[in-house]
């Protein structure tokens, strides 16, 4: 039967990357239970537009509809996370004299790395992502989070100098306290 | 390549995607300038902070079994949405519109509608048997003293409804409740009659001074009738006479 088929290749193609949709969903939502609802809503969409998908990567494809899934629910739940519009001018690059981060760095703990990745602003946050755990290439990236290829690169680049000014600011309150 | 160029490809260095010629320019730099190379070190120390800890969220196993089941039922209705096909759809237009017509008639012809007392003692009656049924619903305050009762519905209420005891006369008050009835907000009274209990709705009323009207319906009696710009209705399982007797105490009262 015709929808026998069309779940069954669905199931086949989409589930495996349901580790990866969470992941994606949990660190731009930041809660547990929200993930799971964005996640729900994107597989039923996905399964919708299934029609439209030719079996190239199956996890870009279902990341950038979990993305786009995310950005509405929180919108429709009013996350003030929105409200703060990132320039993406590509700034000064500062000078990289901080010799001691590369300590600071190595010694970074799971959980530490964990609270610093969560304060990244999400525009920061979604790059680093899906660059560090999803291993995702910067052509990939650009797919899933609809940005120019040059963006992502800029992106990924002040994602990681803000990320390392908050570790050396975790570890210099650690030692102050 | 300058200290600045270099520190814009070591990302894209880092993260193999930068090509042969750039990945040679970049390395070269590095050879040469202590501040870059640190940087360079960093962003690998970064990097492998991430590989070490287990940052990624594995979805829980509840959330696969909840998302396969939404699926299954997205595809039968999808399904249902397919077979029910194009060709009815001139059917479906006629009938809607034979609907349409139909309603118009209707609302344009005063004669064919049933009048509102009627379908008004009919929610009336629903309103009444449901509120048996659940011992709980039947009241949502439970006093037999009127100055309990009546400040209860202070502010749930755009008007007072007059509420009086009558335990002398041999129908005590019971308690009252919030209703909805006639598209308002109204107040709802319970008195007892030995084992019998008598709902009182009120509200204000759109034209006054009617008549009292009994009727019976379902074996329960109703009276309605209008008072100082109130509306009464008044049901019960009591018989006619003694629900009579409650009305006329209910409307000396006031």
């Amino acid at each position: 039967m015709q929808r026998q088929n069309k779940l069954a290749s669905f199931e086949t193609a989409v589930l495996p990357h349901l580790d990866a949709a969470f992941n994606l969903a949990r660190w731009l939502t930041r809660n547990d239970a929200d993930a799971e609802d964005v996640v729900q809503e994107a597989y039923l969409r996905a399964f919708r537009f299934f029609g439209g998908f030719h079996g190239e990567n199956g996890r870009a494809w279902l990341l950038e509809i979990v993305r786009n899934t995310s950005y509405t629910w929180m919108q429709r739940n009013r996350s003030p996370e929105l409200n703060m519009p990132l320039d993406d001018e590509p700034r000064e690059v500062e000078g990289d004299d901080l010799n001691p981060e590369e300590l600071l760095l190595q010694k970074a703990d799971a959980q530490t790395l964990r609270q610093a990745v969560e304060e990244l602003p999400l525009e920061f946050r979604e790059v680093l992502v899906l660059r560090e755990l999803d291993e995702m290439s910067y052509k990939q990236i650009a797919a899933v989070a609809d940005l120019p290829l040059g963006t992502v690169m800029s992106r990924l680049a002040r994602a990681r100098k803000r990320l390392q000014h908050i570790l050396v600011g975790h570890a210099q309150t650690e030692v102050l306290s | 390549m300058s200290c600045q160029t270099t520190q814009e490809f070591i990302h894209a260095y880092v993260d193999g995607e930068l090509d042969l010629a750039g990945s040679l320019e970049v390395e070269q730099h590095l050879q040469e300038c202590q501040v870059c190379a640190s940087a360079y070190r960093n962003q690998t120390a970064l990097r492998s902070a991430f590989k070490d800890s287990s940052l990624y969220h594995p979805a829980p196993a509840r959330l696969e079994k909840r998302i396969r089941s939404s699926l299954r039922r997205e595809a039968k209705s999808e399904l249902g949405r397919r077979s029910f096909g194009w060709r009815w759809l001139p059917i479906g237009v006629v009938a809607t519109l034979v609907l349409l017509m139909a309603l118009v008639i209707w609302r344009t012809l005063p004669g064919l509608r049933p009048p509102t007392d009627e379908l008004l003692a009919q929610e009336i009656v629903s309103n009444h048997v449901r509120s048996l049924q659940l011992e709980s619903h039947r009241t949502d305050v439970i006093s037999s003293d009127q100055h309990t009762v009546k400040p209860w519905f202070d502010g749930k209420l755009d008007f007072a409804p007059p509420v009086k005891d009558f335990s002398s006369q041999g129908f005590p008050l019971v308690g009252g409740r919030l209703e909805y009835l006639n598209n308002r907000a109204v107040a709802a009274l319970i008195h007892q009659r030995q084992k019998h209990y008598i709902n009182l709705y009120i509200w204000p009323a759109e034209q006054s001074n009617a008549t009292e009207v009994a009727t019976k319906r379902q074996g329960y009696n109703l009276l309605h009738w209008t008072n100082s710009g109130m509306t009464y209705w008044a049901i019960s399982d009591l018989n006619a006479v003694e629900l009579h007797e409650f009305a006329r105490l209910a409307q000396e009262a006031q």
